[in-house]
């Protein structure tokens, strides 16, 4: 080590214009291109399953419908042939589905901040010109941008894979694990996990236990948004109707007698001295409503109408996103002003 | 223009001050070594000068009365933290792109050239390289930013000697370049005794003694830093049972 290069002379700019913003793309795909082909791997070994299964669902579903005529009980085996081989499996991959969005903002999010506090690269990357709050900011909003179109393309194929099974009106697009996966649903649920997976990583400055947070602040927040905060979107519908379609997201039911709570659900003992069963099989809701009335019982339905799908799509989405800009401002701003 | 210059700066973490009233200025032109025991406070400092940390009281600026971590003090600084700590997954080239995405100047011939001279291959990772090597290629980085101020955190602590030999080499090869300001903490002081001409002594929080190093060897009739440093150290009680 004789030769010793050395650097040029610096300049002197008095107040340097800030680093163009550009300079981060590369940055940010350097440094995460490996969580980045991890989405796109397990994404693409969905929609490809998806692709797959729908493919032939279609083909089941177009010759089930085709069949003449539609209320022959030999069309009605074809139907429910349909939906056990091909219904049943398509809610299951729903199910699985679920998780899909935090582990994607959990293994994303989380390491932005967390590895660079961790393995404390923090202390090179944010004294580096560029600036620590931009860095921060390019970074998220790049990612953000990244998973939500992802998501949002992932999502589209998902509502083809299941429409026909909705096609029937027989199933509510409102069951909890539909809801989340089409319309705008699937897009912001993922970017909600990666905001809070930020988040989590610059608090708790460890990559795992930072995950392992976003994962128990997402469940969190999905089965309270499922259970108990999605029905307030809109205050439900009212009905004397026996028959709510089936594409409705029931509330409750009730029943009363002469402007009066009478019951949730007519006791058995009810049934059996006002509505003498015709045979073994249990009765049909409509023909219980039908018995019942003459007697001076009125069937209530509180419910969602699927017509309300899409502003309910737009509710949720945008508080998600409200809350995913809050928690992405919120960690900016604590990179901007927390002690190293 | 002084490179650094603080007035009254403190920090606290929880309830412990690691840095309570500290008033310096060290002029432009000098490799200033901040000397001290462990825990002194000479991280907390050079990271209040870098701005990856807010003071809890007083001031401290960079470079002729910049803030520190403004945008203008982090263009003509250039922080070398302890241990080196760079992205041990990214190949050097890469590491070299990274800063230079991240900087607004970047000599990327001379980042090159003395990797090539250091037998660094520019696509060895970081994580493969030895320690002497991470640290000069941290420091190469460094250099190539082109900074008016260097400032490095025990920077040869986990080197050895040849190591350390090499790295402060460079170090002195840029100051007399072009004239880079350096501050530097290290608890090794021979190895600061033929670089350092800036003294700042720091003990439990505090500065002790602040100046050029030829002035206060001759005001205690001293000949080594090493010496100077621990005449100082002994004077504080607390100091004398370590």
């Amino acid at each position: 080590m004789t030769a010793l290069t050395a650097p040029a002379r610096p300049g002197r700019d008095a107040s340097p214009r800030p680093v163009p913003w550009r300079r981060m793309a590369w940055v940010t795909w350097r440094q995460h291109r490996i969580a980045l082909a991890g989405v796109a791997t397990l994404l693409g070994a969905w929609a490809l399953y998806l692709w797959l299964a729908g493919s032939s669902a279609y083909h089941a579903y177009a010759a089930a419908i085709a069949c003449h005529p539609a209320s022959s009980i030999a069309c009605g085996e074809i139907l429910n042939e349909f939906d056990y081989a091909y219904g049943d499996p398509a809610l299951h991959a729903a199910v699985l589905l679920q998780v899909v969005p935090a582990l994607i903002g959990a293994f994303t999010g989380a390491p932005v901040l967390a590895r660079e506090l961790e393995s404390g690269t923090f202390r090179y990357a944010w004294t580096l010109p560029f600036g620590r709050w931009r860095w921060a900011l390019a970074k998220l909003v790049l990612l953000a941008v990244a998973l939500v179109v992802a998501a949002e393309a992932f999502s589209l194929l998902f509502s083809w894979f299941f429409q026909p099974f909705l096609a029937d009106g027989h199933d509510t697009p409102f069951a909890p694990e539909l809801f989340d996966l089409r319309g705008v649903g699937f897009a912001a649920w993922t970017l909600a996990a990666f905001a809070i997976g930020a988040l989590a990583g610059l608090l708790i400055r460890r990559v795992v236990a930072a995950i392992a947070a976003t994962l128990a602040a997402y469940a969190g927040l999905a089965f309270a948004a499922g259970l108990y905060l999605r029905q307030h979107y809109a205050a439900p519908l009212l009905t004397r109707a026996p028959d709510v379609p089936g594409s409705a997201w029931v509330m409750s039911q009730w029943w009363t007698k002469g402007g009066r709570f009478a019951f949730g659900h007519p006791s058995n003992d009810l049934l059996m001295r006002l509505c003498p069963s015709p045979g073994p099989y249990k009765r049909p809701q409509a023909s219980v409503a039908q018995c019942l009335a003459p007697h001076g019982y009125t069937q209530w339905t509180s419910y969602q109408p699927v017509s309300r799908f899409w502003p309910f799509q737009w509710i949720e989405g945008g508080w998600l996103l409200a809350l995913s800009a809050l928690l992405i401002a919120a960690t900016i701003w604590l990179v901007r002003r927390r002690a190293a | 223009m002084n490179v650094i210059e603080t007035n009254g700066l403190g920090k606290r973490y929880g309830g412990t001050w690691a840095l309570r009233e500290c008033t310096l200025a060290v002029p432009t032109g000098h490799v200033a070594a901040l000397v001290g025991p462990n825990g002194a406070g000479k991280t907390t400092l050079l990271n209040l000068a870098v701005g990856l940390a807010p003071p809890t009281a007083g001031a401290v600026t960079v470079l002729g009365g910049q803030p520190a971590g403004s945008s203008a003090a982090l263009d003509g600084i250039a922080f070398v933290a302890q241990d080196t700590p760079l992205y041990q997954n990214l190949p050097a080239a890469d590491l070299l792109h990274l800063t230079r995405n991240l900087s607004r100047r970047f000599d990327q011939p001379y980042a090159r050239a003395r990797l090539d001279e250091l037998g660094i291959p520019l696509n060895r990772k970081a994580g493969k390289l030895s320690g002497g090597q991470q640290a000069q290629l941290a420091l190469t980085l460094a250099l190539a930013r082109r900074p008016r101020l260097l400032v490095l955190d025990e920077p040869v602590a986990m080197l050895d000697p040849v190591a350390r030999h090499d790295f402060m080499a460079t170090v002195l090869a840029a100051t007399a370049a072009d004239g880079v300001s350096v501050l530097l903490s290290s608890h090794v002081l021979a190895e600061l005794e033929r670089v350092a001409d800036y003294l700042i002594l720091l003990a439990r929080g505090q500065v002790q003694v602040t100046g050029r190093v030829d002035d206060l060897l001759a005001a205690r009739h001293l000949a080594s830093l090493e010496a100077l440093a621990l005449s100082y150290l002994r004077e504080d009680p607390a100091e004398v049972t370590r």
